[in-house]
């Protein structure tokens, strides 16, 4: 681990001043990604703002049709959360799915889709319910939020300050693990929402996606055989030591499929 | 009598100190003074070393030196030494090229020590480190198995040609020539080409070593993780430090796991010692999991070829193997041991096969070095022979169980002198496989198949018969197949004054709960009660020698040694008691703790006797010496064979190729047990190794000699969830061959539960037409088995 400042910042402006103040400065949140990193002495940042004692970033409302989620809200208190559970109770099972229990009791939603991992679970549900991210300038929309890999639209010194869900009428997620690291070799989420239905796909490619062709059979028919036969393509996506390519295309469909029963009950 | 003797399943003496933290490992040795070591590593597997400039290092914050290869040249050090010697085929002795401990002119694997940086603290060595500018010239690099010794592979030292190690036939010519007749009459043929795939050990607690010479003395003491604190002294000392041994203490302190990984002696430690004398100050060094992932010796790593010739009733008549064996880049202490002696002597397994020839050629790759790993050997051979039988059984329409039957060496046949040089002392394999069979359900399968496959699952049962030799070794026996150290144990029982007992062993305790059973031993046969009894291990200034735990040989060889130093306890008890109570010594008699005149109710207590040998005011000073205090040694005349039938029945997802044990069934013989808690988790432990192995473990490089899997992000251990609760029993087939008829226990499990999982995965797939799968069977592999069985 290289030296580093550290600074537990009091508020939002403080926090952003802060990391834009300094040399090389990053958020800190639950530090399940960023620690680790610089203790391998793969990053090597200036400055580690921490977030913790920042208010109006943690906690969980409902309201209407909407799930509020603080960026600093643990995966261990969206999984725990009765409101998420009876709202939209794909989402507290995803986050409920992360990792082990130390990294959901320390990781964060605003850390996980600002690192945006290509096989982290929230964008999927980000993207897969057509959610909004609120940041400390704006608001981005779930589509247009995740860029490509480990990249996003955040500008620098941009904060995370919540995402919002639309409740959908039906939802589910089916993650097929990496049997290592628990991350997602394929995760799909399902949603039947206001706008149609959505289908969000993470770990397969190098940034989370959606497939149009299956949205539409969805449309149509929101059960699993309308998907059941739908291939997509393996050009685009990852192949490592964990799953080629042609399997991960292969998951996107079998994942998918369960996905939509699952999410019809 | 006291409680908790031989038997009892007591709670480990050890735990209130490691579930508390209050244990002390070898990062907790803090001194006053102390510097750190931090190792550069190579990058690549395979460049030519060009200079290695440590001048801006040297000149950094806290720095106190950097040495390099010259360095270590320059004072003298020797190579890594290798504790095992093979001779090839031709007669010629394997190849085995120094193992420098700081990288000289090459690097051949990836983690390999190119210099090390001492400072005031560890973070200033580190970064230090990055400040050392290396001239590195990449080279094509022999990373695969497989093709390491082919024409056009990269050559990776001079005097390896082809980069053969060895090329070692065994038994012989004459088996050779057996073998071949077995074929041509045989009525039947089984064959299968497997990959017994390399595995990182992973102990809890990372490998780390502590050094500190004391020029006053001229002594230095190493405290560092090992299994073997003495053979660490001894080939640390004799080989790489020239540290004579009377100046040389090696402190093995609680150890959080070896798997066989902490056995060798590792460069680390030789640096760090070297330093201290150098610097005349203390120096640590703490190993990240990452380094470890690369340095710990790994383990297995086979390509093999296995042909089983049968007769027309199912007999196996012949069996053929050849091996290509990956030593990794340098020859670890007990490496050319592990595909040879510990492999092909376990080709028999539990069965009567009469005639059994291998050859076994040992490559250098760009790799990692390989050492022992819980089992060792044992697992290869026995996962060819469980799964070449269960071919067999498919391509002969012989049930499995049936086939295995008809070819068990008879309970009544033993001793049983197998063809390739054991020669098994006892055993009962078919009762334990009915046992296994009865307890699984065997029988009911049938209707678990098909509830599954109304769920759309696939079900596969598989069954394994494993065996092991354990207890190394025969002295004798050993140095004639090319050992370079004896493997008896010793120990030492004294009593203290007020009746309390220290027993000093040469073995070592890092999670086989000696302190416990070791104690227990004690209790038994002393009749001391077991919290009166402190075992001492790994030290070689208190216990007077030892060659240490591995090869599940601690109770058979270490316990056999405590046991004889206590009867010679009772001897001398026995004397002194006859003297206290005045009669001859002949009449004394001893039970229990309690010395009596036989035919009367005059009796003292082991405690008294004790006491009047330590305090000899009415003692027989004139023919015997005071204290009560003995030593023995135990060199056993044969190894002893634990063995066991394992049943294992997984569940197969066909759409996805995920596969789930769902049943675990392990019927185990290891003699005679002490404490049955321990040799259940004992049990457990080898289970969850073996699945492991099975279904999620492997180390993987890349063609350039990368590794792949340099994390735990990508290397998947078994976990609590992905094994299943176990159902355990055995058998107690006394070892005749040591006092306690005791068994090794600690790698039967990790011998046997892969090819029963591997067995019941293919039973699942086979009516796919699948008939091998190569571990780790993943989903992904079982999903691609599934869908090319399908295109043809
Ligand atoms: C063993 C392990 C297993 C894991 N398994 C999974 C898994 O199965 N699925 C999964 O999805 N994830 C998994 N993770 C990742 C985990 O979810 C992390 O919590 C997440 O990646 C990062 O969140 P964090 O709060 O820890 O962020 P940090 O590590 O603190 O920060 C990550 C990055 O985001 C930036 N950042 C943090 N908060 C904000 C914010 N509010 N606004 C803008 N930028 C911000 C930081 O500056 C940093 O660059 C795993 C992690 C570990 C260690």
């Amino acid at each position: 681990m290289y030296d580093f400042n550290y600074r537990k910042a009091s508020s939002v402006e403080d926090a952003v001043s802060a990391v834009t103040g300094a040399e090389d400065g990053r958020f800190l949140a639950g530090g399940m990604t960023i620690i680790p990193t610089i203790k391998q002495r793969l990053a090597n940042p200036s400055d580690l703002v921490d977030l913790a004692g920042v208010g109006g970033l943690t906690g969980i409302s409902v309201s209407g049709n909407t799930v509020e989620i603080g960026g600093m809200a643990r995966h261990a208190e969206v999984n725990a959360s009765s409101e998420v559970a009876a709202a939209i109770p794909a989402l507290a099972r995803l986050a409920g799915g992360i990792g082990d229990p130390q990294v959901r009791n320390r990781g964060t939603i605003g850390g996980s889709i600002a690192n945006n991992d290509p096989a982290a679970d929230y964008p999927a549900a980000v993207v897969g319910l057509g959610a909004t991210v609120r940041t400390n300038r704006r608001e981005i929309a779930g589509d247009d939020f995740f860029t490509g890999m480990f990249e996003t639209a955040l500008e620098p010194g941009e904060l995370v300050t919540g995402v919002s869900f639309p409740v959908p009428s039906k939802a589910a997620y089916m993650k097929f693990p990496n049997p290592a690291s628990r991350y997602a070799i394929v995760g799909v989420f399902v949603a039947a929402t206001s706008g149609g239905p959505r289908v969000a796909v993470t770990g397969a490619g190098p940034c989370v996606f959606r497939v149009a062709e299956m949205e539409q059979a969805l449309a149509g028919n929101f059960a699993p055989e309308a998907v059941a036969d739908i291939k997509i393509g393996d050009d685009d996506l990852n192949s490592d030591i964990h799953a080629s390519a042609e399997y991960r295309a292969h998951l996107v469909t079998v994942m998918a499929k369960r996905a939509v029963a699952q999410a019809n009950g | 009598m006291p409680e908790g003797g031989i038997g009892a399943s007591v709670k480990r003496k050890e735990d209130f100190r490691f579930l508390t933290g209050r244990g002390a490992y070898t990062d907790d040795e803090v001194r006053a003074g102390q510097l750190h070591a931090h190792m550069l590593r190579s990058p690549h597997g395979h460049a030519a070393l060009g200079s290695v400039d440590t001048s801006k290092a040297e000149a950094a914050p806290g720095v106190v030196c950097v040495l390099t290869g010259p360095d270590a040249d320059a004072d003298g050090l020797g190579g890594l030494p290798c504790g095992w010697g093979i001779t090839s085929k031709d007669g010629t002795p394997m190849v085995e090229p120094k193992w420098p401990v700081i990288a000289q002119g090459k690097v051949r694997y990836v983690g390999e020590i190119v210099a090390t940086v001492i400072a005031e603290t560890a973070e200033q060595a580190a970064d230090a480190a990055e400040l050392v500018e290396v001239d590195y010239r990449p080279l094509d690099a022999a990373a695969v198995t497989e093709t390491a010794h082919r024409d056009g592979a990269a050559q990776i030292h001079e005097e390896a040609p082809n980069n053969l190690c060895f090329d070692w036939d065994f038994p012989g010519e004459e088996a050779a020539e057996a073998v071949d007749a077995a074929f041509e009459a045989a009525a039947h043929t089984a064959r299968l080409e497997l990959v017994n795939q390399r595995i990182i050990p992973h102990s809890m607690e990372p490998r780390a070593a502590v050094a500190e010479y004391d020029k006053g003395e001229e002594k230095l003491t190493l405290y560092c993780t090992a299994q073997a604190a003495h053979a660490m002294r001894l080939l640390l000392g004799a080989f790489v430090l020239n540290q004579p041994e009377h100046k040389f203490r090696v402190v093995a302190p609680d150890v959080g796991g070896g798997f066989g990984s902490k056995v060798a002696p590792y460069a680390e430690y030789a640096i760090i010692c070297w330093a201290s004398r150098k610097l005349e100050r203390p120096v640590r060094w703490l190993g990240q999991r990452t380094e470890c992932f690369v340095t710990d010796a790994h383990g297995r790593d086979h390509v093999t070829e296995v042909e089983l010739a049968l007769d027309a009733e199912g007999k196996f008549t012949g069996l053929r193997v050849n091996t290509v064996a990956n030593m990794g880049a340098y020859l670890s202490a007990f490496a050319p041991l592990i595909p040879t002696f510990l492999y092909a002597t376990l080709f028999a397994g539990q069965y009567t096969t009469p005639a059994i020839s291998c050859n076994v050629k040992a490559v250098f790759t760009n790799t990692s070095p390989v050492d022992a790993l819980r089992g060792a050997g044992r697992p290869e051979a026995t996962y060819l022979l469980e799964r070449v039988i269960d071919e067999a059984a498919r391509a002969t329409g012989i049930d499995p169980v049936e086939i295995r039957k008809r070819n068990f060496i008879a309970a009544d046949a033993f001793p049983y002198q197998t063809p390739v040089a054991l020669l098994y002392d006892s055993g009962s394999y078919e009762r334990a496989l009915d046992i296994a069979l009865e307890k699984s359900d065997w029988n009911g399968f049938a209707a678990r198949r098909s509830a599954s496959e109304a769920d759309g699952k696939l079900r596969g049962i598989g069954i394994a018969a494993p065996i092991e030799a354990t207890g190394a070794a025969p002295s004798a026996i050993a140095g004639q197949l090319g050992a370079r150290a004896g493997l008896y144990e010793s120990a030492q029982v004294r009593f203290n004054a007020t009746g309390t007992v220290t027993v000093f062993a040469g073995t070592h305790n890092h999670g086989q709960g000696h302190e416990t059973t070791f104690a227990q031993l004690v209790t038994d046969k002393l009749g001391v009660p077991l919290e009166n009894v402190e075992v001492v291990e790994g030290d070689t200034d208190r216990a007077v020698m030892g060659m240490g735990t591995y090869g599940s040989r601690s109770l058979s060889v270490g316990g056999s040694a405590i046991d004889r130093a206590m009867d010679k306890i009772i001897d001398k008890g026995k004397k002194i008691a006859s003297h206290l109570l005045e009669a001859s010594v002949d009449d004394i008699e001893f039970d229990s703790g309690t010395f009596t005149v036989s035919g009367t109710d005059r009796t003292i207590s082991i405690g008294e006797v004790a006491f009047a040998a330590y305090v000899p005011h009415n003692y027989p000073l004139e023919e015997l010496e005071p204290g009560l205090d003995e030593q023995a040694f135990f060199d056993p005349v044969n190894f002893n064979f634990p063995f066991a039938s394992y049943v294992c029945e997984v569940e197969v997802d066909p759409e996805t190729g995920s596969v789930s044990v769902e049943r675990f069934t392990a019927v185990d013989d290891v003699g005679n047990i002490v404490n049955p808690m321990i040799v259940e988790g004992q049990v457990h432990g080898g289970l969850a190794h073996g699945i492991g192995q099975a279904l999620m473990e492997g180390a993987v490089f890349d063609e350039n000699g990368q590794p792949l899997t340099g994390s735990l992000m990508d290397y998947t251990l078994p976990r609590a969830d992905t094994v299943p609760s176990f159902d355990l029993d055995h058998t107690v087939t006394p070892c005749p061959m040591n006092p306690l008829g005791a068994k090794g226990v600690g790698e039967i499990g990790a011998i046997g539960a892969p090819p029963a999982v591997v067995n019941a995965v293919v039973d699942a797939l086979r009516s796919h037409g699948v008939n091998h799968i190569d571990m780790p069977v993943t989903s992904e592999s079982v999903w691609q088995a599934l869908q090319s069985a399908k295109a043809s």
